[in-house]
């Protein structure tokens, strides 16, 4: 037998979508979770409701690692359709669990692998009478299969069982007694043939909680005092509108009166979605919508019109896989670069990048304060990987700040002013003073609107008012550069530096790593918003080499980064993209950088 | 000077002044909303004067200057209007579109606006035609009616009217833009009822849609117009001093105990019956008329902000501490 591999390796579970192995899943990363070791679960989902494949990849990582892995050490397979891919996608020494069924023989049959038959139709089919049941709980048998080969105790997986099915304590018994039935037959029919081993550590999962991006994003919404949202169904930012409302639900009605201080509007398309925030927006609401690339082209339009006429909205973009319809079901960083110059014309928004679940919640909180204090919509970039997987996040910190609504004249204020003007660039930062409708005052209204205007919000065709306002847009611009969440950095003067945002993030950080082994060290700066910081400059700056790693194919971030930083460093530049549907793994990253570095003609640039 | 029941005087609904063509409908709709607004007393800070793109929704610069305006996207006022309302909701939501605004690349919206019930008064200055881009069709145009070159219209038009109807509208009444006696108290009737009211306004455009070949022209509508009924607008607790012979009259209480007197003109036609207004609309139409009047009423809907359980404070005053989750249920979202 091969050396033993305890707690880094990777699971999968092959199996047909719609066939209710999602719990299973999840018991599963839940167990390994509470024996203190750090999990990443990955699902790889089909567009589609039920009958196609779907895999569930858990990585166990002692040192902690959330990217995905390249390769499968431990199978479970049980969907008949894959199964000769799947089981030929397994590493050498891995192993496969597979239902008895399936034929291992000629020339499928690999010899570098353990295979663990076990007969999950036939024992469900022994244990449920429950037709309708029989399809779930034959899942939970291959989590007692797993435990026991890999080492999870019993009360471990009750414990996981528990939690999965906290809703519903009926269902906890049904699901153990499934799962059991996984162990005795590993026990009784199964001998151990595999160095795959789970053993319980102390301290890196300790204080840790599952939660994905889109419900942190959505408790930022409840936090950031969000009270208006306008949605409209799209993978794979639907699960973020709901988890809002399930917590409006929850937090927002109140208990005596019934009544909710919130409005949550399920819109006929994405352009009535963008409207109704801006529209909300602009008579003072903190305001959102959540969505996907299809979603981001039809807000287009009125991003410029919120751009232009200073109005606040924030928009969650969960990217999935495009062009067109595309992957719905698989991720991409793929609209960095669209949503910063979102609308016709000339158009540049404030973009963030959340990389983690707690950015995902904290930034959804700096959106509202961003767009209230620039008078402009703030698109919160999120990805599949992030809003839809579960990831390992400390407790979310409860918010200290105070809403920042920005500059908003009131009564008081407008009867302390000789007059005023809604574009008036009164402080130099470019950012003007506005009132909301309701204001009691006879000089508070004025007119908004999308077509040119003075400082006084006059319509005006002068080429000087014109140039005049979008010179202040500029301003403006400039000053939310140093406003926006700023990069953050790991640096030891090394000549080759990284450069990435948002979830590509998890990778780099196994990169390094890898890359270290092999006497390469590299600095990191991780980009959290656009407009650039200026450290961007700066840190290019102190780099032979940067490499701009992203998941899409055009390299957006990249391209971007040459068209506004200096002349004399783009050349330092390189740019390396990933861009199949699935998150990026470290070799994605190691791979390209060191055939790069290894090409004199690049080392010598 | 006169003043309102506020004590505001009639300059203050005044706004700046117009750049449509000298003869607009638009500017005619303009003056009868000043002074439906004024007689109301309405309160210019309560007011928000939502639009679309178009000739029409240019309007709202003309009228109360100092109310908010918010001059939005091509055919996108109803979400906008939609957002404004949800945020505040003691705004008087105006909302001013046009045929093309609404009935072509804004049907969507407006549909929706519709089913939702919004509180909202939604006016369609209807000239059957785009002006600012020099006098294309819109979707309004009646079958047969002709551009200015002379070229017919084939297809089938959208009637407004109908259209809101069919979708469960609360308020639907048309008008003509030069008619301000039938014009003024409906909107009036409009400001008072809570949920949607549309009122379709035949307007004609003195510049691409006045001919001979139009049905949306001075002359075709003074020749085709078919009054359903005249409305009198009697304030919430005011007296009915008018004396109606019986029978003649249909009188409506709306939402904020105000009432509309309609009295019968033509024919004895039921502003409660849904049906009714919608064959109303149809037979007309077949007999190359179109039925003015306020066509359908249900006052008894609730509208969007009621159906959605919000509560009565404007939801943009509200704080940290009325928005954010308690420090102690804070806790036990990560156990």
């Amino acid at each position: 037998m091969q050396q033993r591999s305890v707690n880094d390796f990777t699971i999968r579970v092959a199996t047909v979508n719609g066939s209710g192995s999602q719990s299973s899943n999840l018991v599963l990363t839940n167990a390994i979770f509470r024996m203190g070791i750090p999990v990443a679960p990955k699902n790889v989902f089909p567009s589609n409701i039920e009958g196609l494949p779907t895999w569930f990849d858990v990585r166990v990582s002692s040192k902690g690692y959330q990217c995905r892995t390249r390769e499968i050490d431990v199978l479970v397979a049980l969907n008949a359709a894959t199964w000769r891919t799947d089981a030929a996608s397994v590493r050498p020494g891995g192993v496969i669990v597979h239902e008895a069924t399936y034929p291992v023989s000629g020339e499928a049959q690999r010899d570098d692998v353990t295979y663990y038959a076990v007969p999950f139709n036939e024992l469900a089919k022994a244990n449920f009478k429950d037709g309708a049941l029989r399809k779930y709980l034959l899942n939970m048998i291959y989590v007692g299969v797993l435990a026991e080969l890999l080492g999870i105790d019993e009360a471990t997986i009750e414990a996981a069982i528990g939690t999965q099915f906290k809703r519903k304590p009926s269902a906890v018994t049904t699901n153990m007694d499934a799962a059991r039935l996984g162990f005795v037959h590993t026990r009784e029919q199964l001998t151990k043939r595999d160095a795959f081993a789970l053993e319980r550590i102390a301290g890196p999962t300790d204080g840790l909680v599952f939660m994905d991006g889109n419900r942190a994003a959505a408790l930022g919404c409840i936090m950031g005092g969000c009270t208006v949202a306008a949605w409209y169904p799209i993978t794979p930012s639907s699960s973020l509108c709901e988890s809002f409302i399930q917590l409006a639900d929850k937090y927002r009605v109140d208990k005596t009166t019934g009544e909710k201080n919130v409005a949550v509007v399920q819109a006929e398309d994405e352009l009535a979605a963008i409207g109704m925030v801006f529209g909300a927006g602009w008579a003072g609401a903190r305001a959102m919508t959540s969505t996907s690339g299809p979603g981001l082209s039809l807000m287009a339009e009125w991003a410029g019109y919120g751009y232009y006429a200073e109005v606040p909205g924030v928009i969650f973009d969960v990217q999935r896989a495009g062009p067109s319809t595309g992957l719905p079901t698989r991720t991409m960083q793929g609209d960095v670069a669209f949503a910063y110059q979102l609308s016709h014309g000339d158009t540049k928004h404030i973009v963030l990048l959340p990389a983690t679940v707690q950015e995902a919640y904290e930034m959804a909180m700096d959106a509202f304060d961003l767009a209230d204090r620039f008078q402009t919509p703030v698109f919160v970039l999120s990805d599949l990987d992030l809003g839809m997987n579960s990831w390992m996040t400390k407790p979310l910190p409860y918010p200290e700040r105070p809403f920042d609504r920005g500059k908003v004249l009131g009564e008081k204020d407008l009867n302390r002013l000789e007059s005023w003007g809604r574009y008036r660039d009164v402080d130099h930062d470019g950012v003007p003073y506005r009132t909301l409708p309701g204001t009691n005052h006879s000089s508070a209204g004025f007119f908004t609107r999308g077509t040119g205007h003075d400082e006084e919000a006059r319509y005006s065709e002068q080429p000087d008012v014109w140039q005049r306002n979008l010179d202040r847009l500029v301003r403006k611009h400039d000053t939310a550069r140093m406003a926006v969440p700023q990069p953050v950095t790991d640096e030891r003067q090394n000549a080759i530096g990284l450069l990435a945002y948002g979830t590509t993030h998890h990778a780099i950080v196994e990169a390094r790593d890898e890359l270290r082994k092999d006497g390469i060290e590299v600095d990191y700066m991780r980009v959290r918003a656009l407009p650039f910081s200026s450290d961007i400059a700066a840190f290019v700056r102190r780099h032979d080499r940067v490499y701009v790693v992203e998941q899409n194919r055009d390299g957006q971030v990249y391209g971007l980064l040459r068209a506004e930083l200096p002349q004399h460093l783009i050349g330092r530049l390189h740019s390396i993209r990933h861009y199949n549907g699935v998150p990026i793994d470290a070799h994605a990253v190691i791979d390209p950088l060191l055939a790069a570095e290894r090409q004199p003609a690049v080392v010598a640039e | 000077m006169t003043v309102n029941l506020i004590g505001l005087g009639r300059d203050v609904y005044k706004g700046l002044p117009t750049t449509l063509c000298a003869g607009c409908g638009h500017n005619s709709i303009t003056n009868h909303l000043i002074k439906a607004l004024f007689e109301y007393g309405v309160q210019p800070h309560k007011l928000a004067k939502m639009s679309g793109i178009g000739c029409s929704s240019k309007t709202p610069a003309y009228f109360v200057e100092q109310a908010h305006g918010f001059n939005g996207v091509h055919g996108r006022m109803p979400s906008a209007a939609t957002g404004a309302k949800l945020a505040n909701r003691e705004l008087m939501v105006l909302g001013i579109s046009g045929d093309g605004d609404t009935a072509s690349i804004g049907l969507g919206q407006f549909v929706h606006m519709v089913r939702r019930n919004l509180d909202i008064v939604y006016i369609v200055e209807n000239n059957g035609v785009y002006g600012l881009t020099k006098g294309q069709f819109s979707a309004t145009a009646d079958v047969g009616s002709t551009l200015k070159n002379g070229t017919p219209n084939e297809y089938s038009t959208i009637d407004i009217c109908g259209l809101a109807i069919e979708l469960g509208a609360t308020f639907v009444a048309r008008s003509f833009s030069g008619d301000g006696k039938q014009l003024v108290p409906m909107l009036q009737a409009a400001f008072s009822h809570r949920g949607t009211s549309i009122i379709d306004i035949i307007s004609p455009c003195v510049t691409f849609n006045d001919h001979t070949g139009s049905t949306k022209s001075y002359s075709y509508v003074k020749d085709h117009e078919l009054v359903a009924n005249m409305p009198d607008f009697i304030r919430p607790r005011e007296e009915v001093t008018v004396d109606y012979e019986p029978g003649t009259v249909q009188r409506v209480t709306l939402e904020d105990g105000a009432q509309v007197l309609l009295r019968k003109v033509d024919r004895d036609y039921d502003a409660t019956d849904r049906i009714g207004a919608l064959r109303t609309i149809h037979e007309s139409r077949a007999q190359g008329e179109f039925v003015t009047g306020l066509l359908f009423v249900d006052p008894n809907v609730p509208d969007l902000c009621e159906r959605e359980k919000m509560i009565e404070k404007p939801l943009k005053d509200l704080n940290e501490e009325d928005l954010r989750i308690s420090r102690e249920a804070w806790t036990t979202l990560f156990d």
